[in-house]
């Protein structure tokens, strides 16, 4: 009992301490940033370098997804909202509503890769397929339906791995793939993020999956993507994200409430500027503008 | 608080300060028995005003029930209808019983019955200590290892489904069950066991023809809290079932379960959008299916319901 109080009294002190000297080095500036699942990584690794730019800021970074990115600021609670989707008209409305006016600011442009099984024989699939394989009433339930023989999967039926509903990449890929007047079949299995999709995708030799390019690993492979059934098709790569050939590649947000100001001003000039967008294209995406980076 | 009563004061005043802490010591305790029931009005009220406007207003509730289609998000038509999730959650937690209900009754009667001494210590703590591995472990179980499993026996593509979190779920609820049977079981006079006894059964015979339909509304109590946390249980499915929207129509389909959508999609819509509100119907929905579960639960233990 002694020994305990003891051990929480010291605790106590320290955290007291720690309190006092952080209170002491200059009132930091925090930034709280805030979304995107794909643009996770980056604006941790951007939160990182900003640290050595200016120690007097500190950025705090939180995932979960571009919708809750986007709430979050239309509930007031971020500086920055990153977000892999423009922000809805409904969106906004509600934001103006609640007295916000998002500004929208383009980081960065991503390809959105179609991860299949490594086994799987498939070598590229144009967005029609895409459209069949993924909208509702798509006739295409079957790998045999598209003429590929998958081996280790049983009856050949296609598992259908998604996004939950309020990822800015699920609400790309539906816009790009099945259109504004389309919704994805029902029974999709909606994964909790990115690195889920690779997981269940590597693992299941039925699978078929989308996600950033980003996200990647030598254990999956890539779908080359055409529009159309026999058009030459492109491979996604920061390169082809870049030049705009890939055809799911999109442009990747950040939205602040109102034209930023002070310390958020000086952080997204640093993210746009050249160190920036080197640390953007190291983790697999593609830059704003052609920048050389060593 | 007695001694603190300073020493040279009258009887008449201790009298007194013992009368006025006597009342204070009531109103905390009143406070603490009543805080439940305001706890329950509360949160009534609050997920009500949350999801009944939107509910009453803008919802086809017999097509709320009545269709598959939850797309909340859609730009082109969103729909907020929930017969998938009640459809995930029903089979999930039907087969959850099927697992729970031998394996915690088997328990309970061994415990209450056969099991003597330490064996018998033994076994409680260890039910006890079953009930207290939090849900998320139970999920990272289904998610890592009753996943390839699955695939590996029965040759299915995904290993997340009605199985995976049934199995999960049944193991869950099986050791709350087990506690509630054990007490109705031990709730049972002993005159009941040596009256049988007397008329020479044997140990089985007591315990199936004279025990077992004596504690009958005490067990069934506890199937029903057992259909309640299966009804209520959110991280476990979440993980385990696959989360898809899916009408199904074997054990090996993914389904996902109303707690689950609830968990994945609230922290991350823009307080009162329709998909907010829509979310906080599901939560009056559950609550109330809940609601009723415990009530019948409790009634049957009561013994209202004479059969």
């Amino acid at each position: 009992m002694n020994t305990m109080n003891k051990k929480a009294r010291t605790a106590f002190l320290v955290a007291l301490g720690l309190a006092i000297g952080a209170g002491s080095a200059e009132a930091r500036t925090l930034i709280q940033n805030k979304g995107s699942d794909t643009l996770v990584n980056v604006a941790q690794a951007w939160a990182e370098a900003y640290r050595n730019v200016n120690s007097d800021v500190a950025v705090a970074i939180t995932g979960g997804g571009s919708g809750t990115g986007i709430a979050a600021l239309i509930n007031g609670t971020v500086d920055l909202a990153n977000s892999s989707r423009a922000m809805k008209k409904k969106e906004i409305d509600l934001a103006k509503k609640k007295g916000k006016t998002p500004v929208q600011h383009v980081v960065g442009y991503d390809a959105l890769a179609v991860f299949v099984h490594q086994n799987n024989p498939v070598q590229n699939l144009s967005i029609e397929q895409l459209a069949e394989i993924y909208g509702e009433d798509g006739k295409t339930e079957k790998w045999t339906d598209i003429g590929i023989e998958v081996p280790g999967c049983k009856g050949q039926e296609i598992v259908l791995v998604s996004r939950q509903n309020n990822s800015g990449t699920y609400a790309y890929f539906r816009k790009a793939i099945l259109g504004k007047a389309r919704d994805y079949k029902l029974g999709t299995r909606d994964m909790h993020g990115s690195k889920d999709v690779i997981d269940l995708v590597e693992k299941t030799p039925c699978a078929i999956g989308y996600s950033g390019l980003a996200y990647a690993t030598s254990h999956i492979k890539m779908a080359c993507i055409s529009q159309k059934i026999g058009d030459g098709c492109v491979s996604p790569s920061v390169v082809t994200a870049e030049d705009r050939s890939y055809p799911i590649a999109r442009p990747l947000f950040m939205y602040t409430n109102g034209e930023p100001k002070g310390e958020v001003k000086k952080y997204l000039d640093w993210i746009l500027g050249d160190q920036g967008q080197c640390i953007i294209s190291r983790k697999g995406y593609a830059p704003v503008r052609a920048v050389k980076c060593d | 608080m007695m001694e603190g009563a300073p020493n040279g004061t009258s009887d008449k005043d201790r009298l007194t300060f013992d009368w006025y802490l006597d009342k204070v010591v009531q109103g905390l305790v009143f406070l603490g028995g009543i805080s439940a029931i305001v706890l329950i009005v509360g949160i009534f009220v609050f997920i009500t005003r949350e999801g009944l406007s939107f509910a009453a207003t803008q919802l086809d509730i017999i097509e709320f029930f009545s269709s598959p289609r939850w797309r909340p998000t859609s730009e082109y038509r969103p729909t907020y209808n929930i017969l998938a999730m009640i459809a995930g959650t029903a089979s999930v937690t039907g087969l959850a019983m099927v697992v729970a209900i031998p394996f915690s009754l088997g328990a309970a009667i061994y415990i209450a019955e056969f099991a003597t001494g330490k064996t018998r210590e033994a076994l409680k703590v260890m039910v006890e200590l079953l009930a207290a591995i939090p849900s998320v472990v139970w999920g990272f179980i289904g998610l890592s290892i009753m996943n390839p499993l699955i695939i590996e026996l029965f040759d299915v593509p995904v290993g997340l489904n009605i199985l995976n979190a049934g199995i999960i779920l049944g193991l869950m609820a099986a050791p709350i069950m087990t506690s509630i049977a054990e007490d109705a079981l031990k709730a049972v006079p002993d005159s009941y066991r040596e009256a049988a006894e007397a008329m020479g059964a044997t140990r089985l015979q007591v315990v199936l023809k004279a025990v077992l339909p004596a504690a009958k509304n005490g067990l069934l109590g506890a199937v029903l809290l057992g259909v309640g946390r299966g009804f209520g249980e959110t991280m476990a499915v979440l993980m385990a079932t696959g989360h898809s929207i899916n009408m199904p129509d074997s054990i090996f389909d993914s389904v996902r379960a109303l707690t689950a959508t609830i968990a994945a999609e609230l922290g991350e819509t823009a307080v009162g959008s329709e998909h907010y509100q829509a979310l906080f119907t599901i939560g009056i929905f559950l609550f109330v299916i809940t609601f009723i579960i415990n009530l019948l639960a409790d009634l049957v233990v009561r013994g209202v319901r004479k059969g």
